[in-house]
């Protein structure tokens, strides 16, 4: 089958010989079946990823992935790529550990560059307690068996020389946690090597195809109205970040979650003057710099909800006003691109994964401003708990009820990155 | 950028303002006669409407004193409104209904 083909050296020289138009589509675009065992409503990364585990995991092939634009084109387009795993709770570290050790092997497992790379990425201190939390996480990871390092200022200077280490600026830095074993991926590569896994198993990726009703009998939903016709399924989950709420409202359950815009925006490309990922919350500003030389910037959300993808301009003014505190060398660059997604903030700053209170409907979402780094480990995860009906283990503490039981995840600060 | 128009200071700059969600939400009068699904619900379950909804603004950088507005999520538009702000259930979310 054409899209069954591997992707080799050897392959890119054969098709060389033929002017290269013997590459077959990467994936199929399917038409809707009228039933299917599981029906994935939303196709960005996590919805792909869980399709691919299905499929893969635990064999279970008939399975619908509906995408109400074109695959990868809400947050997985429209995040800065970073991957780490260096977070202070147990139960994040622990699924996000999963997920970065998952990204590790996933260009071989999938047979699709994704372009990981482990570039490091640098979390900075600038003031007396953010190097109390950073030691802190910075412990907290080694327990957990995470690599982590602490830097002092004069080691800041030998791996990120392109910082302002003066201690003469209105925000000096003190020192940083490094995660070496993190770093940023090719966000359409991802999407389109999971799309690629799982279309070959099988698996149908329906696109244009938006969820207009969710049918219920008793406690199930029994058929999905959809703009291109209406599909029965015996499981459904959903993995529709920035949207979930109106999800949750077809299928008649509360989420505690809110729709936030998050923007980010690259600049001209440059020379390699950036090797590493550099974030910092006081001043708040992430960047790194992609494969193409632009630098790929981000910060906080709009303090106001929207499903609009887009906010405001001076949550970018203070972006760049954080960068040019750290880098007043990009001080002449231009910005070239700018966008926003729409991100489910969570009360506590974590997921809700796991079962609802409809009996054949699971729930994956609330990742907030983090939810690109755990595309593998989520849709491993999410897979596991939809095939067996059991939340898997990991999955398991990030259940929509700890809000009634209060065992909340409380990664607000905690995570390294202010939300 | 909102224009936000503060019902005693008039239309000014989102900037000078900070957003206190959804509004009318009233603090239950006894919550401890609530179970613990009630207790969440008032907590941390939200409305996050897409398209209109009434929401709380403070003039955190002006008058300091809190409204509400109705704003559409999907345009951003904000509705002109002849009284905002001041009814009751729009006003008593955290401080307590009496």
């Amino acid at each position: 089958m054409s899209n069954k083909q591997r992707y080799s050296g050897f392959a890119l020289l054969g098709a060389g010989f033929k002017g290269h138009r013997s590459w077959a589509r990467v994936w199929r675009d399917a038409e809707p079946r009228p039933r299917y065992s599981i029906v994935i409503i939303g196709g960005g990364g996590h919805g792909l990823a869980t399709a691919y585990y299905l499929a893969k995991n635990h064999g279970i092939a008939n399975v619908a992935v509906l995408e109400k634009g074109w695959i990868g084109g809400g947050n997985t387009g429209r995040n800065t790529t970073i991957v780490r795993s260096n977070y202070l709770w147990d139960e994040s570290a622990a699924i996000y550990e999963h997920s970065l050790k998952l990204w590790e092997g996933l260009s071989r497992d999938l047979n699709y560059n994704v372009m990981f790379s482990q570039r490091g990425v640098l979390t900075l201190a600038h003031n007396l307690s953010d190097v109390r939390a950073g030691k802190r996480r910075h412990n907290a990871l080694l327990l957990n068996g995470i690599d982590s390092e602490w830097l002092t200022r004069d080691q800041i200077a030998d791996y990120c020389p392109a910082l302002n280490l003066s201690p003469d600026v209105r925000y000096p830095v003190l020192g940083a946690t490094l995660q070496r074993r993190a770093g940023t991926a090719r966000h359409d590569a991802v999407a389109w090597g999971y799309a690629r896994g799982a279309s070959a198993l099988g698996v149908d990726i329906i696109q244009k195809c938006e969820v207009t009703a969710l049918r219920r009998e008793g406690n199930r939903v029994t058929a999905i109205d959809t703009t291109r016709g209406t599909i029965l399924a015996d499981k459904v989950g959903v993995v529709v970040a920035g949207n979930s709420t109106i999800l949750a409202d077809m299928a008649g359950f509360r989420l505690p979650i809110e729709s936030h815009p998050l923007q980010a925006l690259v600049s001209e490309p440059i020379k390699p003057v950036l090797d590493c990922v550099v974030m910092s919350n006081a001043v708040h500003v992430y960047v790194s710099q992609s494969d193409k030389g632009e630098l790929v910037l981000g910060a906080g959300i709009d303090g106001y909800t929207s499903y609009a993808q887009r906010g405001s301009f001076p949550v970018i003014e203070h972006q760049m006003g954080a960068l040019l505190e750290l880098f007043p060398r990009f001080s002449r660059l231009r910005m070239l691109r700018h966008w926003g997604g729409i991100v489910d903030v969570c009360p506590d700053a974590s997921p809700i994964i796991g079962k609802t209170p409809v009996d054949n409907l699971f729930i994956n979402a609330g990742w907030g401003t983090g939810g690109f780094k755990a595309t593998p480990g989520s849709g491993h995860i999410f897979a596991h708990t939809i095939a067996t009906g059991v939340p898997h283990p990991l999955a398991a503490p990030f259940a929509l009820d700890r809000f009634v039981d209060g065992k909340l995840i409380d990664e607000h600060g905690a995570a390294g990155v202010a939300h | 950028m909102l224009l936000i128009t503060c019902p005693w200071c008039g239309p000014r700059d989102e900037i000078e303002f900070h957003s206190g969600g959804e509004a009318g939400r009233v603090r239950p009068h006894v919550p401890d006669e609530l179970d613990d699904t009630e207790w969440a619900n008032f907590l941390f379950m939200r409305r996050n409407e897409k398209g209109l909804r009434r929401e709380r603004w403070v003039h955190a950088l002006g008058c300091r004193r809190w409204f509400a507005i109705t704003r559409d999520t999907v345009t951003h538009d904000i509705l002109p409104d002849d009284a905002p702000s001041l009814i009751a259930s729009d006003m008593h979310v955290d401080g307590g209904a009496r």
